[in-house]
């Protein structure tokens, strides 16, 4: 009698958990989610080790635009994420760093770079960026408590 | 009450839902004839295939597999393509702007079965490995065309030199 109750009480336990687990999925992949950045390609807008809060919805309705800093899925390794600034949209004229000279953005494509010109691996090395990679856009910065601020505006 | 209810199961089955679609697969309807002869053979009708999410979790895909994968041309458009080339690879391309492509790190060589009636990495290059969504399993309707769909390249299709 007592076993049978303990298997209930685990079915019931195990149907919670299922059920938040999902609801944490659901919101982290299609409202907001939090992100560790490190690496010194966006100082000095961004330190190492500073912990952001990034929404989803805006890359979904594709309402970025120039100035956004995002988080994208690196286009030479999928597994790792790059935060950098849009600086253009398909259609503007972008200047290139190893073939130095300016050329188009492509349809369906962004322009990336780091604010920290001289040592970011970015759009400047590998190009634009196709949209489909972008995760979300970054909204705010919640740690260090002391330099929290909003970093949506340019 | 009975409301009351109602909304907290909609609440948590939701979520549910879409997790298992996410993260398991889901069953899409293929579009155009770039994979004839094997999607859509004919044109009266169109298959359904079941794309797998778990698949390709790690980004692991193989040469000759059917994946589905975000156009990097309008990233609201998903295609479905044969993997031809992983990274590393050299390949003949077909109408590209080289004859010869090194694939690079992190990227791979799409094309559509049906040569010439699809758009394809002969037409924009190498897709980067983060743009694949799921891999094409098994065709699950109509009933009469069940079958899984094999890894298979086009004979002619093979990279002139695998990394691996």
């Amino acid at each position: 009698m007592t076993f049978i109750k303990f298997i209930g009480k685990t079915i019931g336990v195990t149907g919670y958990v299922l059920q938040y687990a999902c609801l944490t999925h659901c919101t982290f992949e299609y409202v907001g989610d939090f992100v560790m950045c490190s690496g010194p390609s966006m100082e000095p807008t961004l330190e190492s080790n500073n912990i952001l809060f990034t929404e989803h919805i805006t890359p979904r309705l594709q309402r970025l635009k120039r100035g956004d800093i995002i988080i994208a899925k690196s286009p030479v390794n999928p597994k790792q994420n790059i935060c950098k600034r849009i600086i253009g949209l398909p259609g503007d004229k972008v200047r290139g760093h190893f073939p130095k000279r300016s050329q188009i953005v492509p349809h369906g494509h962004v322009w990336l770079e780091g604010d920290n010109s001289s040592n970011s691996a970015d759009s400047r090395g590998y190009g634009p960026v196709p949209q489909g990679l972008i995760r979300s856009r970054v909204v705010c910065r919640v740690w260090p408590l002391n330099k929290m601020c909003s970093l949506t505006e340019y | 009450m009975f409301l009351k209810s109602l909304c907290k199961s909609v609440l948590f089955g939701v979520p549910i839902g879409i997790t298992f679609l996410d993260t398991v697969g889901y069953v899409a309807r293929v579009e155009g004839i770039s994979m004839q002869p094997v999607l859509n053979p004919g044109t009266k009708n169109t298959d359904y295939v079941f794309l797998s999410r778990w698949s390709v979790r790690d980004y692991q895909v193989k040469r000759g597999d059917v994946i589905s994968l975000v156009s990097p041309k309008d990233p609201n458009q998903k295609i479905i393509k044969r993997v031809v080339a992983l990274e590393g690879d050299v390949v003949n391309t077909l109408g590209y702007k080289n004859q010869y492509v090194k694939i690079p790190e992190g990227h791979c060589w799409v094309e559509g079965d049906h040569t010439g009636h699809t758009l394809d990495s002969n037409t924009f290059g190498p897709v980067s490995l983060g743009l694949i969504n799921a891999k094409a399993l098994c065709i699950v309707w109509p009933p009469s065309r069940w079958q899984n769909l094999e890894a298979k390249l086009p004979n002619n299709r093979s990279p002139i030199s695998k990394s691996i």
